[in-house]
Order: C-alpha cells, then sequence, then structure tokens
C-alpha cells in the first residue's frame, strides 16, 4: 500500500511543478514529497511517498515516466532500501519536565539542538514510523511546533539510482 | 554549409521564424498582437514561411491540428500572451486528448515583468501544463533554434501531442542578434520514446492469436498516427480476422471491406459490439480502451485474452487490464508479426473461424447501420450517405461534435486513413470548421467536407472570414435540426424529454450568413432538393458552400450502448434493447 518513489528528473524550472500536478489532476495521493539537486547539478533527486494498490501506483509510475524531465525512477519499497526523515521538535520543558524530555529524546536517539530557558528543540532522525512513536512518546509534553522533512530513500547495496 | 561558413547573424523573432523554415513549416496559423510583434515584423520579412490569419485563436489550433490529422506531421499555432494564449487552451486540450502534434508558440510579457501582473501577463506554463506532452519557457535568446527543434521532436515522437513554447517579448527583440545554426537531431537522456516491441512478447501475441477461435481486431488512432495502416489491413486480411475501428481509428482498415465490422463502442455497430463481447482473444491495436468504447469496464469482454499494442505504456492497463502487453509503435510491432507469421504460417483453426464469421454475419442482420426511409423528411443518415455518394467516398471529413458527428462516422465509409478528423477524446464543438479549413489549406484540390450542426456551427463561424480571405473552398454539411441533438437525445432518453437549454432558439439565417461573408448559401428542406443541392454544391469547385440542411429533429443516434452496462447492452431503436 506505501510505496516510496524515488525519482532522478533534470534540474530544471518547472518539472517539480510538473510532479506534482500529476498528481493533483489523476487524483493520487502524496503523504511526503522530498526533491533536492544531487551530486550532479543538473539533476534532482526526488522521493515521493504515496499509497495506493498496485494497479494505481503502476498508472503512477508509468505516469512519471511520460514526463519528459523524469530521467530515471524506481519503486523502492520493492526491494531492500533505507529511509530516513528528519523531524525537529519544539516542546515546552521548564522545571522537572526537562529530565523527562531529555531522557525521552536519549531513548530516541534525538539530539537536543536548541535550548532556551522554557523549551527544548530536539531533533530525530529515523524512519517515519519512528518519528511518529517519537510523538507519542512525548505525550505528556507540550509541543509547541514539529516540522518534518519528508522522507529520504535508497537502496541497499551495490543497486543504485544514477545515470 | 554553416559549418564552413560563419553563422548568419539573426535576432531571436527571425531565428524562430528561420527555424519554422527549416523545420519543413509551411504554413503558421495564427493572430498578432503586443508580446508577438517582432515575430510578426519577422515573418513579414520572408515569404517561405505563411502565416494564416485566423479569426480566433482557438480557430488556429483546429486549423494546426487538422493539418496534422491528415498530414502526420506537427501543424504550428501562434498566439500572443494572454487572451492570445487563454483562446488556444481549447484546441491545445483538443490535440492532447487526440494525441495530435503540433507546436503552439505563445508570446508572454517582457521577462523581467513575468510574476508582475503585467498587462496581458497569463502564466502560460501553467494553464497549459496538465493539456500538453511538454511545454517550455524561452530563458536566452541564442537557445530558440535548439528550442524549436526539441518542441518539434517531442511533438512528432513517441506517443504524439501538442508542445507549447512560451516566448517573452524581449527574447525576440530586433537589435539584438546571436548565431543562427539549426540543430540536426537532438537527443535527450530523460526521452527517448521509440520502441520497437519486445520480441518475446510480439511472438506470444502472435500465438495467441493463432489458437485463437473468435478473435477480433480492435483498432485506434494509433494506427492512424502511426502510419501503419497498410500493415494492419494486410495482418487482418492475412488471417481473416474482423476488424472493428474506434472513432479515432476509422480509416485505419477500408470500411467497405467485407471483413470490417464496423465502429466500435457507444454508437458502435450491433455486430462490432457483439463480436467483442463474445470474443475469445481481442486484439487491441492503437486503442486505449476508452470509457466510450468499453461501457462498464467491470463487465467488458468476460472470456475475452487481452493483447495490447501501444506506444504509451500507460496506456496500457489502464482500464482494461492486458493479458499480453506489447509496448511499441504500431508499425514496427506488426512488421514484425507479419515477418514471424510468415515463418509459422497460419495455424487458425478454419473452421473455428468460419463459425465466428457465420455468427457474425447474422449480428450484422440484426441492426445492419438501418435507419427509417422517408420521402416527407429528412433523415441526417439519409444525407451522410448522399455524401459519401458524392464524394465517391473519397473526401476528407471533419465533423464538430454531436449527432452529426456520430452519424458521420457511422454512414460515411471512410476507406483511407487520415480522412476522417474529429475530436474524439475532448469532443470539442466548433472543431469541425476550423479542421476542414486546416485540411483545405494544405490539400487545396481535396474535397473537404465539414459535417456540423447549427449549434457547433455557431461555435467558430466566424471563420467564414478566414475562409474567403484564403479562398478555402470547403462544403459545409449543416445538419440543422434547430436542437443540440445529442443533449436532447439524452433528454429524451434520460429526463422525460424535459429539454433543458437544448433547443437553439433564434438561429441565423444560415443562407444569409454565408452570402454575408461572401460564400454560397444553399438552404435544403425536403429529401427531393437533396440531391440537385450537393450536385450544385460539389460542382462550385472552388467556393466555399454552406448547405443548410434541415433534418428530422426527433432522430436518435442509434445503437447507444445502455450506460453502465456490457459492452453487447444496446438499445437498437426507440423501442428495441438488446
Amino acid at each position: 500500500m506505501r510505496h516510496i518513489i524515488a525519482v532522478l528528473l533534470e534540474n530544471e524550472s518547472g518539472a517539480l511543478a510538473r510532479v506534482v500536478g500529476l498528481f493533483a489532476q489523476r487524483g493520487y495521493n502524496i503523504d511526503s514529497l522530498t526533491v533536492a539537486a544531487t551530486e550532479d547539478p543538473t539533476m534532482s533527486r526526488l522521493t515521493l511517498v504515496t499509497r495506493g494498490d498496485d494497479q494505481v501506483i503502476e498508472q503512477i509510475t508509468k505516469q512519471l515516466h511520460k514526463l519528459i524531465e523524469v530521467v530515471k525512477l524506481t519503486d523502492l519499497s520493492e526491494s531492500a532500501h533505507i529511509e530516513r526523515e528528519l523531524m525537529m521538535v519544539k516542546v515546552k520543558a521548564s522545571g522537572a519536565q526537562r529530565e523527562e524530555v531529555k531522557r525521552n529524546a536519549d531513548i530516541f536517539r534525538g539530539q537536543i539542538i536548541d535550548v532556551s530557558p522554557t523549551t527544548y528543540t530536539i531533533q530525530v532522525v529515523g524512519t517515519s514510523e519512528k518519528l511518529e512513536a517519537f510523538i507519542e512518546a512525548m505525550e505528556g509534553t507540550q509541543i509547541l511546533e514539529t516540522v518534518r522533512s519528508g522522507v529520504s530513500g535508497i537502496s541497499r547495496g551495490e543497486k543504485a539510482l544514477s545515470l | 554549409m554553416s559549418q564552413q561558413h560563419q553563422p548568419e547573424l539573426l535576432s531571436g523573432g527571425a531565428m524562430l521564424i528561420r527555424a519554422l523554415r527549416d523545420e519543413g513549416v509551411e504554413f503558421v496559423y495564427g493572430y498578432p498582437g503586443g508580446a508577438v510583434l517582432h515575430i510578426y515584423d519577422a515573418l513579414f520579412q520572408q515569404t517561405e514561411v505563411k502565416h494564416v490569419l485566423v479569426r480566433h485563436e482557438q480557430a488556429a489550433t483546429h486549423m494546426a491540428d487538422a493539418y496534422a490529422r491528415a498530414s502526420g506531421k506537427a501543424g504550428v499555432v501562434l498566439v500572443t500572451s494572454g487572451p492570445g494564449a487563454t483562446n488556444a487552451v481549447t484546441g491545445i486540450a483538443t490535440a492532447y486528448m487526440d494525441s495530435i502534434p503540433m507546436v503552439v508558440i505563445c508570446g508572454q510579457v517582457m521577462s523581467h515583468l513575468i510574476g508582475d501582473d503585467a498587462f496581458q501577463e497569463t502564466d502560460m506554463l501553467g494553464i497549459s501544463r496538465p493539456i500538453v506532452k511538454h511545454n517550455m519557457s524561452v530563458r536566452n535568446p541564442a537557445d530558440i533554434p535548439y528550442m524549436v527543434k526539441k518542441a518539434f521532436y517531442i511533438a512528432q515522437s513517441g506517443r504524439p501531442g501538442p508542445v507549447v513554447l512560451d516566448i517573452p517579448k524581449d527574447m525576440t527583440m530586433p537589435n539584438q542578434k546571436f548565431p543562427y545554426e539549426y540543430p540536426k537531431d537532438i537527443k535527450l537522456r530523460s526521452y527517448n520514446p521509440n520502441a520497437k516491441g519486445h520480441p518475446g512478447q510480439i511472438k506470444k501475441a502472435l500465438q495467441t492469436l493463432l489458437a485463437a477461435k473468435k478473435p477480433v481486431l480492435y483498432s485506434g488512432g494509433g494506427v492512424i498516427l502511426g502510419q501503419a495502416s497498410a500493415e494492419l489491413t494486410e495482418l487482418a486480411q492475412q488471417l481473416n480476422l474482423p476488424v472493428t475501428n474506434t472513432l479515432m481509428g476509422l480509416g485505419a482498415y477500408p470500411a467497405t471491406d467485407p471483413q470490417f465490422i464496423g465502429m466500435l463502442g457507444m454508437h458502435g455497430t450491433y455486430e462490432a459490439n457483439q463480436a467483442m463481447h463474445n470474443a475469445d482473444v481481442i486484439f487491441a491495436v492503437g486503442a486505449r480502451f476508452d470509457d466510450r468504447v468499453t461501457n462498464a469496464t467491470k463487465k467488458f469482454c468476460p472470456n475475452a485474452t487481452i493483447i495490447h499494442i501501444d506506444i504509451d505504456p500507460a496506456s496500457i492497463s489502464k482500464t482494461i487490464m492486458a493479458h499480453i502487453p506489447i509496448v511499441g509503435l504500431v508499425k514496427p510491432v506488426l512488421q514484425e508479426m507479419l515477418h514471424q507469421l510468415k515463418k509459422h504460417g497460419n495455424t487458425l483453426d478454419q473452421a473455428a473461424l468460419g463459425q465466428w464469421w457465420h455468427q457474425i454475419k447474422q449480428w450484422r442482420e440484426v441492426h445492419g447501420g438501418r435507419f427509417e426511409h422517408r420521402t416527407d423528411l429528412l433523415k441526417p443518415q439519409a444525407v451522410i450517405e448522399a455524401v459519401w455518394r458524392h464524394t465517391k467516398g473519397d473526401a476528407y471529413v471533419t465533423s464538430d461534435v454531436g449527432q452529426h458527428q456520430m452519424f458521420a462516422a457511422q454512414y460515411y465509409k471512410f476507406d483511407k486513413p487520415n480522412r476522417w478528423i474529429n475530436s474524439g477524446g475532448l469532443g470539442t464543438m466548433g472543431f469541425g470548421l476550423p479542421a476542414a479549413m486546416g485540411v483545405k489549406l494544405h490539400y487545396p484540390d481535396a474535397e473537404v467536407v465539414c459535417v456540423t450542426g447549427e449549434g457547433s456551427i455557431q461555435m467558430n463561424i466566424q471563420e467564414l472570414s478566414t475562409c474567403k480571405q484564403y479562398g478555402l473552398g470547403v462544403k459545409i454539411i449543416n445538419l440543422n435540426n434547430g436542437y443540440l441533438g445529442m443533449v436532447k437525445q439524452w433528454q429524451d432518453m434520460n429526463y422525460d424529454s424535459r429539454y433543458s437549454s437544448s433547443y437553439m432558439d433564434s438561429l441565423p439565417d444560415f443562407v444569409k450568413l454565408a452570402e454575408a461573408y461572401g460564400h454560397v448559401g444553399i438552404r435544403v428542406t425536403s429529401p427531393e432538393e437533396l440531391e440537385p443541392a450537393l450536385e450544385r454544391a460539389f460542382a462550385l469547385k472552388d467556393k466555399l458552400v454552406f448547405l443548410d440542411i434541415h433534418v428530422d429533429p426527433k432522430e436518435h443516434v442509434y445503437p447507444m450502448q445502455v450506460p453502465g452496462g456490457a459492452m453487447n447492452d444496446m438499445f437498437l431503436s426507440k423501442t428495441e434493447r438488446t
């Protein structure tokens, strides 16, 4: 159901709009989307998390392929892969709470990256599931703000999405 | 030559026109305006690329589109920014839905004004994005030759489609000149469309086809676009396959040949829809299982193994799962199939095939394209049959959208590809007249007929003026029933004949209107007037003749598939249902 599609596309203006537009026009879901230039500045890499049955996913990959600027793409979830997402969470932390928040962050291998007398900002990296688990673990704490990068994905082993 | 010589220095506007010339473009259809004035000035200063001034930009797109449909080469449109570009949108979408190669050049405000809501600024890249194969904006005038080449390459290769090239006014300044060289060819790392089809899949397809007992060849617009009509016909005839065409595919197989079982789908023949529903193997060639063909997909052809050839993988298994998909251009795939067939021989079970044909002939007798012949009332079907006779079945026929379109598709027997020119996918009213003009301009000696209705014709009637200016002697067959016929038919069938806004009140006197534009108008109100009127019209070789033919307003198009049913659930007349 959940698929992570990695796309190499020409680093041209309008290319991203075409990808996003395709999802909107054809009624496909986007759970998350992240994009940036690669080591080759003429190319961008986009990781897209979407949901759908096999037929929908097949159409998504075929329709993406049709976009002139799409160079290559792969459905990472079809084979062994690694996914990571970065989240920053700003929480209320004063008094005894400060220790509790710190402990939770440690358990999730989070880092406190900003401190004020009343707040902590914690950075957590992992799969989307892990980030959600962290939010759940922070239940007793007042969350002021969260920001997530969206999923980035890469295949395991020698398999690579490149030219 | 240009390798030895210093390349010529040209302005952006002049480079654009020169590039069109080097691409072999003879006509550009368009309308000038502020953002394209430099380009129009460059056009003025040469004679090789000719400009056709339409009266509305939509017509320019349909002219270019129809030229492409008739010739196989991309048509070219030139419009200004803002309203010029937005007026072209319907025509771009029309071409997109039917995979027609077209290059649309849109002016744009000066690049430093983009995003400022400048006068006549519209984000044409954004507007056109969902209805183009690709679009691009010129950022540097020196890139113009390359971008023109790229636009034509993308528009004409693979599954064709329209490409929009957006050109800010400052890219075409007459005083800024650049070395001009037109690229010979082009390669894109992200786009490599020409597939020959997997030989293993082709073999499997042929084996499946040869094992069939009830095969049907179902072919679509891809065969016309892919210029594979000869290969399709040869394969069908070698194997004695029943052939049905989609609306877009008419003419790919000769309609007067006994193996042709007619168009399929919503208004397909009884025998074509029955044959599809009962087939054991459906051999789909360049067709996309559109909803106007399949009816309810869940009930579609329950016993058929489906072989599907298409250049666009996204068309395969989109609505109907293909058992044997072949991604490739239809022409080389069919050639390979013919080649393999020659090696292996025709092993079809002839007894089974004979039985299948016997069954199809029985179906053919059920409806057989019948309609009521009357002496007091003109039937639209009879008009189309008469037009077919008068043009010896050899005209280019364009149409608008509605009942007249279906009658033309059903009763004009197209024996050649590229002759039937209609908006199948988008269903654009207003398409017919400009389409006929686009064809006539390029094929001045050919008979070009626009079959239309009093509703559709008024959507681009202003082009009668363009016809006068360029001497385009098309013949307009206006099937005038005073109603938006197809809307009325649905209202008859589903809304207890409540004709909500489908009656065309206050119609103009079309004869006088045609005359006002400098053409010939003929009114036909009874069956006995039809023959002499057609005779006179087609004898006036170089004249545009507007035949305003008053037909039975109560007529419906049949057969008609029952909505939500299987292929073979059909209404056969107002009182008969399968």
